[in-house]
């Protein structure tokens, strides 16, 4: 992407702005990356609560007598073992098994859904959802129209009274702060949190509110750094860095999002070779073992002294005080425990192989 | 945006205090303010020879690493170890507890190059 004045700007623009914001380019928007400092952000989303501007995500209703099935022939997960209000994660894969998008997909009525899409991704999805669909279904690309907030922390349930019977990975219909939205309980941080989906318009009202309402509980707006630092000691994978075309869900250990007892989806056959046979690399989850600068794409992972693969996602993790990441490195290195070093300006350092997530949280 | 009087500085966003033939250097509140949260600091070893304009040490916030230049050229005289375990010391207290290291001055008429205060401050637009 070249020159800001191609970029796109959400609905909450002015307030991100006012907000002191400072905006970078992100999957063809100008997006807030953050506001008083990505640490600050960060531990408010862990201990207290963050609000983000999702606006630049996707929105597509899916709806017709066929949707379900023309989104199961779409789409890895079963869709069918969902309920209405409830929400399910699942990948979009090309012929090869390669991953086009992962989604989360809303049953708002028996054959309406509502599908949310990576920024970067929605107007390949789109093209792709309308040229692959192997039954008749209406098709809408509301991403425009629709703007999104994202309620992240231990905080958040104390917002709403419809918090003690919205349960977590389900979505409603509510008013909030006098505006149409529909609320899922969901989110990209691993606290608990709400995703507020509404009207273009109503978002600048609904920002306001909810950092107004959320001063009682030191509630700080937060930007994609945070987001990032946030999702990343989770290792929930970032589309673009941990999983592209070039990866599948067998690689990136989201076998679980795929429903091999379905009859036919797209990618189904190669997934189902790799789950047999079994595959040449795997996303593992690491930590720096000793002080080090913080772990970066594209830096070389070694095990016994040998490049066994590439970091996808690093950071330094805000939680933790040390240096984290992901990477695919070949699939007999991948192990829990094995001791690695990450080449980083062609000094090494050490790490281990995590288990997932690599922030583990109290029960 | 803080640009005291007494410092030069470079368009890289270095700031450099001349001390006799010593010149201690660390990075501008407009280069703090602008990184965030610093979270590692790699400095030259002491003794290292540096080139002016030539990268001799690394800033890492949580987002990014960027390239500190060596705003004189010169030996490596001595390092702010306290910067390993406390990077965060870039962003408190830019020009003072944060400098970085000091330079033994090869090439004096190199400081007549640095920008003053007023040159800095237009630079960056404060």
């Amino acid at each position: 992407m070249n020159g800001t004045e191609l970029l796109k700007r959400t609905p909450l623009y002015a307030a991100h702005l006012e907000w002191g914001a400072k905006m970078v380019p992100f999957g063809g928007w100008e997006m807030p990356v953050q506001y008083s400092g990505i640490l600050e952000e960060h531990a408010a989303v862990r201990e207290r609560v963050g609000l983000f501007d999702i606006s630049h995500m996707g929105e597509f209703l899916v709806a017709g007598p066929n949707a379900e099935r023309a989104l199961n022939d779409l789409f890895t997960n079963d869709i069918s073992n969902i309920a209405v209000g409830q929400a399910q994660y699942t990948l979009m894969c090309n012929d090869l098994g390669g991953i086009i998008d992962d989604l989360i997909v809303y049953r708002l009525e028996p054959s309406v859904y509502l599908v949310i899409v990576n920024a970067g991704n929605i107007e390949n999805d789109f093209i792709w959802m309308n040229t692959h669909a192997t039954v008749s279904a209406v098709i809408e690309n509301l991403s425009d129209r629709f703007a999104g907030l994202a309620l992240q922390g231990p905080a958040a349930s104390k917002f709403f009274d419809f918090s003690a019977t919205l349960p977590h990975f389900h979505m409603q219909r509510h008013e909030v702060f006098g505006k149409e939205c529909w609320v899922g309980r969901t989110g990209y941080t691993g606290e608990d949190g709400f995703e507020l989906f509404c009207e273009a318009t109503d978002a600048p009202h609904l920002w306001r509110m909810l950092l107004g309402w959320g001063e009682q509980f030191g509630i700080k707006p937060c930007g994609l750094g945070a987001r990032d630092t946030l999702r990343l000691e989770m290792c929930y994978p970032l589309y673009g860095n941990d999983i592209t075309e070039e990866t599948s869900p067998i690689e990136a250990g989201l076998t679980k999002f795929v429903a091999f007892d379905k009859k036919s989806f797209v990618g189904r056959d190669v997934l189902i070779e790799q789950k047999e046979h079994g595959v040449r690399r795997k996303l593992m989850a690491f930590k720096m073992t000793e002080k080090s600068p913080p772990p970066r794409p594209h830096y070389a992972i070694l095990a016994g002294g040998r490049k066994v693969g590439e970091v996808t996602s690093g950071t330094q993790s805000p939680t933790l005080g040390t240096g984290i990441g992901m990477g695919y490195v070949e699939a007999t290195e991948a192990k829990t425990g094995t001791a690695i070093e990450i080449e980083i300006r062609n000094r090494r350092y050490r790490a281990v192989i995590e288990t997932k997530p690599i922030l583990k949280r109290g029960p | 945006m803080n640009v005291p009087k007494n410092l030069r500085y470079t368009k890289s966003h270095e700031w450099v205090r001349i001390d006799g033939n010593t010149a201690v250097v660390g990075i501008t509140d407009h280069a703090q303010d602008e990184l965030t949260d610093v979270v590692y600091v790699e400095v030259p070893a002491v003794g290292a020879r540096v080139e002016a304009g030539k990268q001799c040490a690394v800033v890492e916030s949580v987002k990014a690493a960027s390239d500190i230049y060596a705003p004189v050229s010169g030996d490596v005289a001595a390092v702010n170890e306290e910067l390993t375990n406390a990077p965060e010391l870039l962003n408190q207290d830019p020009y003072g507890k944060g400098w970085m290291f000091t330079i033994t001055i090869s090439e004096p008429g190199e400081v007549n190059e640095l920008l003053s205060p007023d040159d800095y401050a237009h630079h960056i637009g404060a």
